[in-house]
Protein backbone atom coordinates (compact mmCIF):
# COMPACT_ATOMS: atom_id res chain seq x y z
CA UNK A 1 0.00 0.00 0.00
CA UNK A 2 1.22 3.45 -0.93
CA UNK A 3 -0.04 6.75 0.39
CA UNK A 4 0.17 10.43 -0.40
CA UNK A 5 0.61 12.64 2.67
CA UNK A 6 0.29 16.39 3.13
CA UNK A 7 3.68 18.11 3.12
CA UNK A 8 2.30 20.98 5.21
CA UNK A 9 -0.76 22.08 7.14
CA UNK A 10 -3.51 23.76 5.14
CA UNK A 11 -6.93 23.43 3.58
CA UNK A 12 -7.95 21.03 0.80
CA UNK A 13 -8.98 23.17 -2.19
CA UNK A 14 -9.76 20.26 -4.48
CA UNK A 15 -9.29 16.52 -4.89
CA UNK A 16 -8.67 15.56 -8.51
CA UNK A 17 -8.90 11.75 -8.27
CA UNK A 18 -11.45 9.21 -7.03
CA UNK A 19 -11.39 5.60 -5.92
CA UNK A 20 -10.39 3.31 -8.77
CA UNK A 21 -8.49 5.97 -10.76
CA UNK A 22 -5.14 5.03 -12.15
CA UNK A 23 -2.44 7.60 -11.46
CA UNK A 24 1.09 7.97 -12.77
CA UNK A 25 4.02 9.44 -10.89
CA UNK A 26 3.94 13.20 -11.37
CA UNK A 27 0.16 13.42 -11.84
CA UNK A 28 -1.48 16.12 -9.78
CA UNK A 29 -3.95 14.48 -7.39
CA UNK A 30 -5.06 17.36 -5.18
CA UNK A 31 -4.65 21.07 -4.53
CA UNK A 32 -4.01 22.41 -1.05
CA UNK A 33 -4.04 25.98 0.15
CA UNK A 34 -1.66 27.14 2.83
CA UNK A 35 -0.81 30.75 3.73
CA UNK A 36 -2.79 32.08 0.77
CA UNK A 37 -0.81 29.95 -1.67
CA UNK A 38 -2.02 27.08 -3.83
CA UNK A 39 0.12 23.98 -3.41
CA UNK A 40 -0.34 21.20 -5.99
CA UNK A 41 0.03 17.68 -4.60
CA UNK A 42 1.54 15.14 -6.98
CA UNK A 43 1.77 11.36 -6.92
CA UNK A 44 5.35 10.20 -6.44
CA UNK A 45 4.74 6.74 -7.90
CA UNK A 46 2.27 4.92 -10.18
CA UNK A 47 -0.75 3.20 -8.66
CA UNK A 48 -4.53 2.86 -8.37
CA UNK A 49 -6.46 4.99 -5.88
CA UNK A 50 -8.03 2.74 -3.23
CA UNK A 51 -9.18 5.45 -0.80
CA UNK A 52 -9.54 9.23 -0.69
CA UNK A 53 -9.23 10.35 2.92
CA UNK A 54 -10.13 14.03 2.55
CA UNK A 55 -12.87 16.25 1.12
CA UNK A 56 -12.78 19.71 -0.34
CA UNK A 57 -12.63 22.27 2.47
CA UNK A 58 -11.07 19.93 5.04
CA UNK A 59 -8.33 21.29 7.25
CA UNK A 60 -5.31 19.00 7.28
CA UNK A 61 -2.12 18.87 9.32
CA UNK A 62 1.38 18.15 8.07
CA UNK A 63 1.76 14.40 7.60
CA UNK A 64 -1.97 13.64 7.30
CA UNK A 65 -2.76 11.04 4.67
CA UNK A 66 -4.69 12.44 1.71
CA UNK A 67 -4.89 9.48 -0.66
CA UNK A 68 -4.21 5.75 -0.37
CA UNK A 69 -3.14 3.75 -3.42
CA UNK A 70 -2.67 0.06 -4.21
CA UNK B 1 15.38 51.24 21.82
CA UNK B 2 15.98 54.58 20.06
CA UNK B 3 13.47 55.19 17.36
CA UNK B 4 13.91 57.89 14.73
CA UNK B 5 10.24 57.85 13.86
CA UNK B 6 8.73 58.33 17.26
CA UNK B 7 11.29 60.91 18.35
CA UNK B 8 10.37 63.04 15.38
CA UNK B 9 6.71 62.72 16.22
CA UNK B 10 6.83 64.33 19.60
CA UNK B 11 6.01 67.53 17.73
CA UNK B 12 2.44 66.39 17.34
CA UNK B 13 0.48 67.06 20.48
CA UNK B 14 -2.76 65.33 21.31
CA UNK B 15 -4.76 68.50 21.76
CA UNK B 16 -4.07 69.65 18.20
CA UNK B 17 -6.14 66.79 16.86
CA UNK B 18 -9.71 66.90 15.62
CA UNK B 19 -11.71 65.37 18.44
CA UNK B 20 -14.31 63.24 16.72
CA UNK B 21 -12.34 60.01 16.76
CA UNK B 22 -11.97 58.70 20.29
CA UNK B 23 -12.17 54.95 19.79
CA UNK B 24 -10.90 53.03 16.76
CA UNK B 25 -11.58 49.41 15.86
CA UNK B 26 -8.66 47.83 14.00
CA UNK B 27 -10.10 45.36 11.50
CA UNK B 28 -6.90 43.40 11.03
CA UNK B 29 -4.38 41.14 12.76
CA UNK B 30 -0.67 40.55 13.40
CA UNK B 31 1.99 43.15 12.80
CA UNK B 32 -0.26 45.79 11.22
CA UNK B 33 -2.77 45.65 14.10
CA UNK B 34 0.19 46.13 16.43
CA UNK B 35 1.51 49.00 14.32
CA UNK B 36 -1.83 50.88 14.29
CA UNK B 37 -2.23 50.32 18.04
CA UNK B 38 1.04 52.11 18.74
CA UNK B 39 -0.05 55.30 17.00
CA UNK B 40 -3.53 55.24 18.55
CA UNK B 41 -2.00 54.87 21.97
CA UNK B 42 0.33 57.82 21.39
CA UNK B 43 -2.59 59.95 20.22
CA UNK B 44 -4.70 59.00 23.25
CA UNK B 45 -7.24 57.11 21.15
CA UNK B 46 -8.86 53.99 22.65
CA UNK B 47 -8.57 50.82 20.61
CA UNK B 48 -10.56 47.70 19.86
CA UNK B 49 -8.90 44.74 18.18
CA UNK B 50 -10.55 41.65 16.73
CA UNK B 51 -9.07 38.16 16.65
CA UNK B 52 -9.92 34.77 15.24
CA UNK B 53 -9.58 31.48 17.08
CA UNK B 54 -6.18 30.97 15.41
CA UNK B 55 -4.82 34.31 16.65
CA UNK B 56 -5.95 34.36 20.27
CA UNK B 57 -2.39 34.07 21.61
CA UNK B 58 -0.78 36.71 19.36
CA UNK B 59 0.76 39.74 21.11
CA UNK B 60 -1.54 42.39 19.57
CA UNK B 61 -4.63 40.88 21.20
CA UNK B 62 -3.53 41.93 24.68
CA UNK B 63 -2.28 45.39 23.80
CA UNK B 64 -5.59 47.07 22.93
CA UNK B 65 -8.11 48.73 25.24
CA UNK B 66 -10.53 45.94 24.29
CA UNK B 67 -10.31 42.77 22.25
CA UNK B 68 -13.21 40.96 20.62
CA UNK B 69 -13.31 37.34 19.44
CA UNK B 70 -14.55 37.46 15.88
CA UNK B 71 -14.83 33.90 14.61
CA UNK B 72 -13.24 30.74 13.28
CA UNK B 73 -9.75 30.81 11.70
CA UNK B 74 -10.63 31.01 7.95
CA UNK B 75 -10.62 34.71 7.01
CA UNK B 76 -14.11 34.47 5.48
CA UNK B 77 -15.45 33.47 8.87
CA UNK B 78 -13.57 36.11 10.84
CA UNK B 79 -11.61 39.07 9.44
CA UNK B 80 -13.60 39.15 6.18
CA UNK B 81 -16.99 38.78 7.87
CA UNK B 82 -18.54 42.25 7.40
CA UNK B 83 -21.36 41.73 9.84
CA UNK B 84 -19.15 40.39 12.63
CA UNK B 85 -16.67 43.26 12.25
CA UNK B 86 -19.41 45.91 12.19
CA UNK B 87 -21.11 44.37 15.21
CA UNK B 88 -17.85 44.34 17.15
CA UNK B 89 -17.37 48.04 16.33
CA UNK B 90 -20.91 48.98 17.35
CA UNK B 91 -20.89 46.90 20.54
CA UNK B 92 -17.59 48.42 21.65
CA UNK B 93 -18.78 51.94 20.89
CA UNK B 94 -16.00 52.59 18.35
CA UNK B 95 -16.45 55.63 16.13
CA UNK B 96 -14.05 54.60 13.38
CA UNK B 97 -12.58 51.52 11.69
CA UNK B 98 -8.98 51.26 10.52
CA UNK B 99 -8.77 48.40 7.99
CA UNK B 100 -4.97 47.99 7.80
CA UNK B 101 -4.07 46.28 4.49
CA UNK B 102 -5.57 43.19 2.86
CA UNK B 103 -8.84 41.75 4.23
CA UNK B 104 -11.55 44.48 4.02
CA UNK B 105 -9.23 47.41 3.30
CA UNK B 106 -10.16 47.73 -0.38
CA UNK B 107 -13.73 46.48 -0.20
CA UNK B 108 -16.02 49.29 -1.38
CA UNK B 109 -19.15 47.43 -0.21
CA UNK B 110 -17.76 47.24 3.31
CA UNK B 111 -16.86 50.95 3.31
CA UNK B 112 -20.47 51.78 2.41
CA UNK B 113 -21.74 49.60 5.26
CA UNK B 114 -19.34 51.29 7.70
CA UNK B 115 -20.59 54.72 6.67
CA UNK B 116 -24.25 53.66 6.66
CA UNK B 117 -23.87 52.80 10.33
CA UNK B 118 -22.53 56.21 11.15
CA UNK B 119 -18.92 55.11 11.57
CA UNK B 120 -15.83 56.68 9.98
CA UNK B 121 -13.74 54.55 7.63
CA UNK B 122 -10.06 55.45 7.92
CA UNK B 123 -9.25 55.42 4.22
CA UNK B 124 -10.55 56.82 0.93
CA UNK B 125 -14.22 56.90 -0.02
CA UNK B 126 -16.04 53.85 -1.41
CA UNK B 127 -16.31 55.35 -4.90
CA UNK B 128 -12.53 55.77 -5.28
CA UNK B 129 -11.86 52.29 -3.86
CA UNK B 130 -14.30 50.76 -6.36
CA UNK B 131 -12.83 52.71 -9.28
CA UNK B 132 -9.21 51.74 -8.51
CA UNK B 133 -10.16 48.18 -7.55
CA UNK B 134 -11.35 47.63 -11.10
CA UNK B 135 -7.97 47.48 -12.85
CA UNK B 136 -9.49 48.01 -16.29
CA UNK B 137 -11.34 51.16 -15.19
CA UNK B 138 -8.26 52.33 -13.28
CA UNK B 139 -6.17 52.08 -16.48
CA UNK B 140 -8.78 54.04 -18.41
CA UNK B 141 -9.02 56.69 -15.68
CA UNK B 142 -5.26 57.16 -15.49
CA UNK B 143 -5.03 57.41 -19.25
CA UNK B 144 -7.69 60.13 -19.16
CA UNK B 145 -5.71 61.91 -16.41
CA UNK B 146 -2.69 62.02 -18.71
CA UNK B 147 -0.67 59.42 -16.78
CA UNK B 148 1.15 56.90 -19.00
CA UNK B 149 -0.22 53.34 -18.77
CA UNK B 150 1.42 50.10 -19.94
CA UNK B 151 0.47 49.41 -23.59
CA UNK B 152 -2.33 46.86 -23.57
CA UNK B 153 -6.01 46.18 -24.07
CA UNK B 154 -8.28 49.24 -23.91
CA UNK B 155 -10.87 47.43 -21.87
CA UNK B 156 -11.68 43.92 -20.70
CA UNK B 157 -10.79 41.03 -23.02
CA UNK B 158 -13.80 38.82 -23.77
CA UNK B 159 -12.21 35.53 -24.68
CA UNK B 160 -8.95 33.77 -25.58
CA UNK B 161 -9.37 34.55 -29.31
CA UNK B 162 -9.64 38.29 -28.64
CA UNK B 163 -6.72 38.01 -26.21
CA UNK B 164 -4.55 36.53 -29.00
CA UNK B 165 -5.47 39.30 -31.43
CA UNK B 166 -4.59 42.01 -28.90
CA UNK B 167 -1.39 40.25 -27.79
CA UNK B 168 -0.25 39.95 -31.41
CA UNK B 169 -0.78 43.67 -31.92
CA UNK B 170 1.17 44.78 -28.83
CA UNK B 171 3.76 42.00 -29.15
CA UNK B 172 4.79 39.14 -26.82
CA UNK B 173 5.59 38.66 -23.98
CA UNK B 174 2.37 39.88 -22.37
CA UNK B 175 0.95 39.86 -18.87
CA UNK B 176 -2.53 38.41 -18.53
CA UNK B 177 -4.21 39.94 -15.49
CA UNK B 178 -7.51 39.75 -13.62
CA UNK B 179 -9.40 43.04 -13.55
CA UNK B 180 -10.33 42.52 -9.91
CA UNK B 181 -6.95 40.96 -9.06
CA UNK B 182 -4.34 41.78 -6.49
CA UNK B 183 -1.45 40.33 -4.54
CA UNK B 184 -0.07 38.62 -7.63
CA UNK B 185 -3.07 36.28 -7.88
CA UNK B 186 -4.70 35.83 -11.30
CA UNK B 187 -1.63 37.23 -13.03
CA UNK B 188 0.49 35.37 -15.56
CA UNK B 189 3.27 36.16 -18.03
CA UNK B 190 2.75 34.59 -21.47
CA UNK B 191 5.53 34.51 -24.03
CA UNK B 192 3.48 33.12 -26.93
CA UNK B 193 -0.02 32.44 -28.20
CA UNK B 194 -0.07 28.85 -26.98
CA UNK B 195 0.72 29.93 -23.40
CA UNK B 196 -1.83 32.70 -23.55
CA UNK B 197 -4.65 30.39 -24.65
CA UNK B 198 -3.77 27.94 -21.89
CA UNK B 199 -3.44 30.65 -19.22
CA UNK B 200 -6.65 32.39 -20.19
CA UNK B 201 -9.03 29.65 -19.05
CA UNK B 202 -7.19 28.77 -15.84
CA UNK B 203 -6.63 32.39 -14.77
CA UNK B 204 -10.21 33.27 -15.52
CA UNK B 205 -11.40 30.45 -13.26
CA UNK B 206 -8.98 31.46 -10.53
CA UNK B 207 -10.02 35.13 -10.74
CA UNK B 208 -13.67 34.11 -10.50
CA UNK B 209 -12.96 31.98 -7.42
CA UNK B 210 -10.79 34.54 -5.62
CA UNK B 211 -12.29 37.86 -6.61
CA UNK B 212 -15.81 37.00 -7.81
CA UNK B 213 -15.10 38.42 -11.26
CA UNK B 214 -13.60 36.64 -14.25
CA UNK B 215 -12.88 39.82 -16.23
CA UNK B 216 -9.36 39.72 -17.73
CA UNK B 217 -7.12 42.25 -19.46
CA UNK B 218 -3.71 42.25 -21.15
CA UNK B 219 -0.62 44.41 -20.77
CA UNK B 220 2.74 44.25 -22.48
CA UNK B 221 5.21 42.47 -20.15
CA UNK B 222 8.12 44.72 -19.22
CA UNK B 223 10.67 42.06 -18.35
CA UNK B 224 13.64 44.06 -17.21
CA UNK B 225 11.56 46.57 -15.33
CA UNK B 226 11.67 48.05 -11.90
CA UNK B 227 8.61 48.23 -9.74
CA UNK B 228 8.64 51.71 -8.23
CA UNK B 229 5.73 53.26 -6.38
CA UNK B 230 4.91 56.73 -5.12
CA UNK B 231 3.24 57.32 -1.75
CA UNK B 232 0.60 60.00 -1.93
CA UNK B 233 -1.74 61.54 0.62
CA UNK B 234 -4.89 63.62 0.22
CA UNK B 235 -7.29 65.34 2.60
CA UNK B 236 -10.95 66.36 2.41
CA UNK B 237 -9.96 69.95 1.64
CA UNK B 238 -8.49 69.07 -1.73
CA UNK B 239 -4.80 69.07 -0.74
CA UNK B 240 -2.59 66.36 -2.25
CA UNK B 241 1.08 65.70 -1.49
CA UNK B 242 3.52 62.93 -2.38
CA UNK B 243 5.96 61.31 0.06
CA UNK B 244 8.48 60.18 -2.57
CA UNK B 245 9.12 56.67 -3.89
CA UNK B 246 9.74 53.11 -2.78
CA UNK B 247 11.55 50.69 -5.06
CA UNK B 248 9.86 47.30 -4.68
CA UNK B 249 11.63 45.36 -7.42
CA UNK B 250 12.77 42.43 -5.25
CA UNK B 251 9.79 40.09 -5.68
CA UNK B 252 8.95 36.43 -5.76
CA UNK B 253 5.69 35.18 -7.34
CA UNK B 254 4.83 38.84 -8.11
CA UNK B 255 4.88 39.61 -4.37
CA UNK B 256 7.30 42.00 -2.71
CA UNK B 257 10.17 40.79 -0.53
CA UNK B 258 12.39 43.88 -0.07
CA UNK B 259 11.47 47.55 -0.54
CA UNK B 260 13.81 50.50 -0.37
CA UNK B 261 13.93 54.25 -0.71
CA UNK B 262 15.40 56.13 -2.44
CA UNK B 263 15.40 53.85 -5.48
CA UNK B 264 19.03 53.07 -6.41
CA UNK B 265 18.05 53.29 -10.07
CA UNK B 266 16.01 56.45 -10.63
CA UNK B 267 17.55 59.69 -11.85
CA UNK B 268 16.38 62.89 -10.15
CA UNK B 269 14.69 63.88 -13.38
CA UNK B 270 12.59 60.70 -13.55
CA UNK B 271 11.85 60.82 -9.81
CA UNK B 272 10.45 64.31 -10.30
CA UNK B 273 8.38 63.26 -13.32
CA UNK B 274 6.98 60.24 -11.46
CA UNK B 275 6.03 62.15 -8.33
CA UNK B 276 4.35 64.78 -10.49
CA UNK B 277 2.43 62.09 -12.40
CA UNK B 278 1.34 60.49 -9.11
CA UNK B 279 0.05 63.77 -7.72
CA UNK B 280 -1.75 64.44 -11.00
CA UNK B 281 -3.36 60.99 -10.82
CA UNK B 282 -4.46 61.53 -7.22
CA UNK B 283 -5.87 64.97 -8.03
CA UNK B 284 -7.82 63.58 -10.96
CA UNK B 285 -9.74 61.19 -8.68
CA UNK B 286 -9.96 63.72 -5.82
CA UNK B 287 -8.08 61.29 -3.60
CA UNK B 288 -8.40 61.32 0.19
CA UNK B 289 -6.20 59.58 2.77
CA UNK B 290 -3.16 57.35 2.08
CA UNK B 291 -2.67 55.86 -1.37
CA UNK B 292 0.08 54.41 -3.49
CA UNK B 293 0.53 54.67 -7.23
CA UNK B 294 2.52 51.72 -8.57
CA UNK B 295 4.57 52.15 -11.72
CA UNK B 296 6.72 49.84 -13.79
CA UNK B 297 9.86 51.57 -15.03
CA UNK B 298 11.74 50.18 -18.03
CA UNK B 299 15.50 50.20 -18.72
CA UNK B 300 15.23 53.63 -20.32
CA UNK B 301 13.43 55.10 -17.32
CA UNK B 302 10.11 55.23 -19.17
CA UNK B 303 7.45 54.72 -16.51
CA UNK B 304 3.92 53.37 -16.79
CA UNK B 305 1.01 53.22 -14.33
CA UNK B 306 0.35 49.69 -13.05
CA UNK B 307 -2.24 50.15 -10.34
CA UNK B 308 -3.28 52.23 -7.38
CA UNK B 309 -3.52 50.78 -3.88
CA UNK B 310 -6.17 52.62 -1.93
CA UNK B 311 -4.87 51.84 1.56
CA UNK B 312 -1.81 51.87 3.79
CA UNK B 313 0.89 49.70 2.19
CA UNK B 314 2.76 46.93 3.97
CA UNK B 315 5.97 48.83 3.18
CA UNK B 316 4.84 52.21 4.56
CA UNK B 317 7.58 52.17 7.28
CA UNK B 318 10.22 52.80 4.59
CA UNK B 319 8.55 56.14 3.87
CA UNK B 320 8.13 56.87 7.57
CA UNK B 321 11.86 56.60 8.09
CA UNK B 322 12.69 58.63 4.99
CA UNK B 323 10.36 61.47 5.97
CA UNK B 324 10.23 61.19 9.78
CA UNK B 325 6.42 61.10 9.60
CA UNK B 326 3.88 58.68 11.07
CA UNK B 327 1.60 57.67 8.19
CA UNK B 328 -1.00 56.07 10.45
CA UNK B 329 -1.27 59.35 12.36
CA UNK B 330 -1.83 61.20 9.07
CA UNK B 331 -4.52 58.68 8.12
CA UNK B 332 -6.36 59.24 11.40
CA UNK B 333 -6.08 63.04 11.21
CA UNK B 334 -7.33 63.18 7.63
CA UNK B 335 -10.20 60.78 8.42
CA UNK B 336 -11.08 63.06 11.32
CA UNK B 337 -11.54 65.96 8.92
CA UNK B 338 -8.22 67.72 9.50
CA UNK B 339 -6.07 69.17 6.73
CA UNK B 340 -2.79 67.41 5.88
CA UNK B 341 -0.26 68.31 8.60
CA UNK B 342 2.39 69.47 6.10
CA UNK B 343 2.52 71.01 2.65
CA UNK B 344 4.77 69.59 -0.06
CA UNK B 345 7.63 72.03 0.50
CA UNK B 346 7.79 71.08 4.22
CA UNK B 347 8.24 67.36 3.55
CA UNK B 348 11.86 66.28 3.82
CA UNK B 349 13.49 63.12 2.66
CA UNK B 350 16.74 61.90 4.22
CA UNK B 351 19.13 58.96 4.28
CA UNK B 352 18.24 55.47 3.10
CA UNK B 353 15.76 52.85 4.33
CA UNK B 354 15.11 49.25 3.43
CA UNK B 355 12.34 46.90 4.53
CA UNK B 356 12.73 43.12 4.60
CA UNK B 357 9.58 41.01 4.75
CA UNK B 358 10.25 38.02 6.95
CA UNK B 359 8.21 35.16 5.52
CA UNK B 360 7.52 31.75 7.04
CA UNK B 361 8.66 29.91 3.93
CA UNK B 362 11.38 27.83 2.37
CA UNK B 363 14.09 30.26 1.15
CA UNK B 364 14.74 28.18 -2.00
CA UNK B 365 11.31 26.99 -3.15
CA UNK B 366 9.24 29.78 -1.49
CA UNK B 367 6.79 27.12 -0.29
CA UNK B 368 4.95 28.02 2.94
CA UNK B 369 6.29 26.77 6.25
CA UNK B 370 3.66 27.08 8.99
CA UNK B 371 4.52 25.82 12.46
CA UNK B 372 5.57 26.79 15.98
CA UNK B 373 8.04 29.63 16.52
CA UNK B 374 10.09 27.77 19.09
CA UNK B 375 12.95 30.28 18.85
CA UNK B 376 12.57 33.89 17.74
CA UNK B 377 15.43 36.06 18.97
CA UNK B 378 17.56 38.90 17.64
CA UNK B 379 19.84 41.60 18.93
CA UNK B 380 18.28 45.06 18.93
CA UNK B 381 20.30 47.61 17.02
CA UNK B 382 19.98 51.34 16.53
CA UNK B 383 18.32 52.12 13.22
CA UNK B 384 16.66 48.70 13.00
CA UNK B 385 12.89 48.74 13.49
CA UNK B 386 11.00 45.49 13.83
CA UNK B 387 7.26 45.43 13.23
CA UNK B 388 6.24 41.92 14.21
CA UNK B 389 3.03 40.01 14.58
CA UNK B 390 4.39 37.08 16.55
CA UNK B 391 6.58 36.36 19.58
CA UNK B 392 8.58 33.31 20.54
CA UNK B 393 6.19 30.51 21.50
CA UNK B 394 3.42 31.58 19.08
CA UNK B 395 2.39 29.36 16.18
CA UNK B 396 2.36 30.55 12.59
CA UNK B 397 -0.86 29.02 11.26
CA UNK B 398 -1.66 28.22 7.61
CA UNK B 399 -4.77 30.46 7.52
CA UNK B 400 -3.21 33.81 6.64
CA UNK B 401 -0.33 35.22 4.63
CA UNK B 402 3.19 34.04 5.52
CA UNK B 403 4.59 37.39 6.70
CA UNK B 404 5.60 37.19 10.35
CA UNK B 405 7.58 40.42 10.71
CA UNK B 406 9.06 43.35 8.84
CA UNK B 407 12.58 44.53 9.50
CA UNK B 408 13.20 48.15 8.56
CA UNK B 409 16.82 49.25 8.46
CA UNK B 410 17.76 52.92 8.15
CA UNK B 411 21.02 54.81 7.94
CA UNK B 412 22.61 57.76 6.19
CA UNK B 413 23.30 55.90 2.93
CA UNK B 414 22.58 52.64 1.10
CA UNK B 415 25.96 50.97 1.70
CA UNK B 416 25.60 51.47 5.45
CA UNK B 417 22.05 50.11 5.40
CA UNK B 418 23.27 46.95 3.65
CA UNK B 419 26.11 46.53 6.13
CA UNK B 420 23.80 47.05 9.10
CA UNK B 421 21.13 44.69 7.73
CA UNK B 422 23.74 41.99 7.17
CA UNK B 423 25.00 42.38 10.75
CA UNK B 424 21.44 42.30 12.09
CA UNK B 425 20.43 39.12 10.23
CA UNK B 426 23.51 37.38 11.59
CA UNK B 427 22.01 37.81 15.09
CA UNK B 428 18.54 36.65 14.08
CA UNK B 429 17.63 33.12 15.16
CA UNK B 430 14.34 31.51 14.19
CA UNK B 431 13.62 27.84 14.88
CA UNK B 432 10.53 25.70 14.41
CA UNK B 433 9.74 27.01 10.94
CA UNK B 434 11.73 27.86 7.82
CA UNK B 435 12.18 31.54 6.97
CA UNK B 436 13.64 33.57 4.13
CA UNK B 437 16.51 34.94 6.27
CA UNK B 438 19.06 32.90 4.21
CA UNK B 439 17.66 34.58 1.08
CA UNK B 440 18.22 38.04 2.61
CA UNK B 441 21.78 37.06 3.53
CA UNK B 442 22.51 35.83 0.00
CA UNK B 443 21.08 39.01 -1.51
CA UNK B 444 22.92 41.34 0.86
CA UNK B 445 26.16 39.72 -0.21
CA UNK B 446 25.44 39.62 -3.94
CA UNK B 447 27.08 42.18 -6.20
CA UNK B 448 23.89 42.76 -8.14
CA UNK B 449 21.97 43.84 -5.07
CA UNK B 450 24.87 45.74 -3.53
CA UNK B 451 25.30 47.73 -6.74
CA UNK B 452 21.58 48.48 -6.79
CA UNK B 453 21.53 47.25 -10.33
CA UNK B 454 18.61 44.85 -10.16
CA UNK B 455 15.17 44.43 -11.73
CA UNK B 456 12.01 42.49 -10.84
CA UNK B 457 13.81 39.43 -12.28
CA UNK B 458 16.49 39.34 -9.55
CA UNK B 459 15.02 36.42 -7.60
CA UNK B 460 14.07 34.44 -10.71
CA UNK B 461 17.64 34.77 -11.95
CA UNK B 462 19.00 33.73 -8.56
CA UNK B 463 16.83 30.62 -8.66
CA UNK B 464 18.07 29.64 -12.12
CA UNK B 465 21.65 30.00 -10.98
CA UNK B 466 21.01 27.77 -7.98
CA UNK B 467 19.31 24.99 -9.93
Amino acid sequence: MKQIDAAMAGTVLSVLVKKGDEVKAGDQVAMLESMKMEIPVEAVEDGVVSDVKVDMGDFINEGDTLIVMD
Amino acid sequence: MPNILYDALKLNKKDERGDTLKKVLIANRGEIADRILRTCERLGIQTVVIYSEADKDLPYVNKATESVYIGAPPAQKSYMNHEAVLKAAKDAGADAIHPGYGFLSENAGFVNEVENRGLTFIGPDAKTIALMGDKVKARQTMSAAGVPVVPGSDGAVKNADDACVIAASIGYPVMLKASAGGGGIGMQRCSNEQQLVKAFASNQARAKAYFGSSEMFIEKAIDNGRHIEIQIFGDSKGNIVHLFERDCSVQRRNQKVIEESPSPFLSDKTRKAMTEAAVKAAEYVNYKNAGTIEFIVDENEQFYFLEMNTRLQVEHPVTEHQTGLDLVEWQIRVADGEALPLSQSDINYNGHSMEFRLYAEDPETYLPSPGPLSTFTYREMEGVRIDKGYSEGNSVTPFYDPMIAKIIVSDSNRARVIEKADAFFNTFKVEGIKTNIPLFQRLLESGEFKDGNYTTQILNKKKERLS
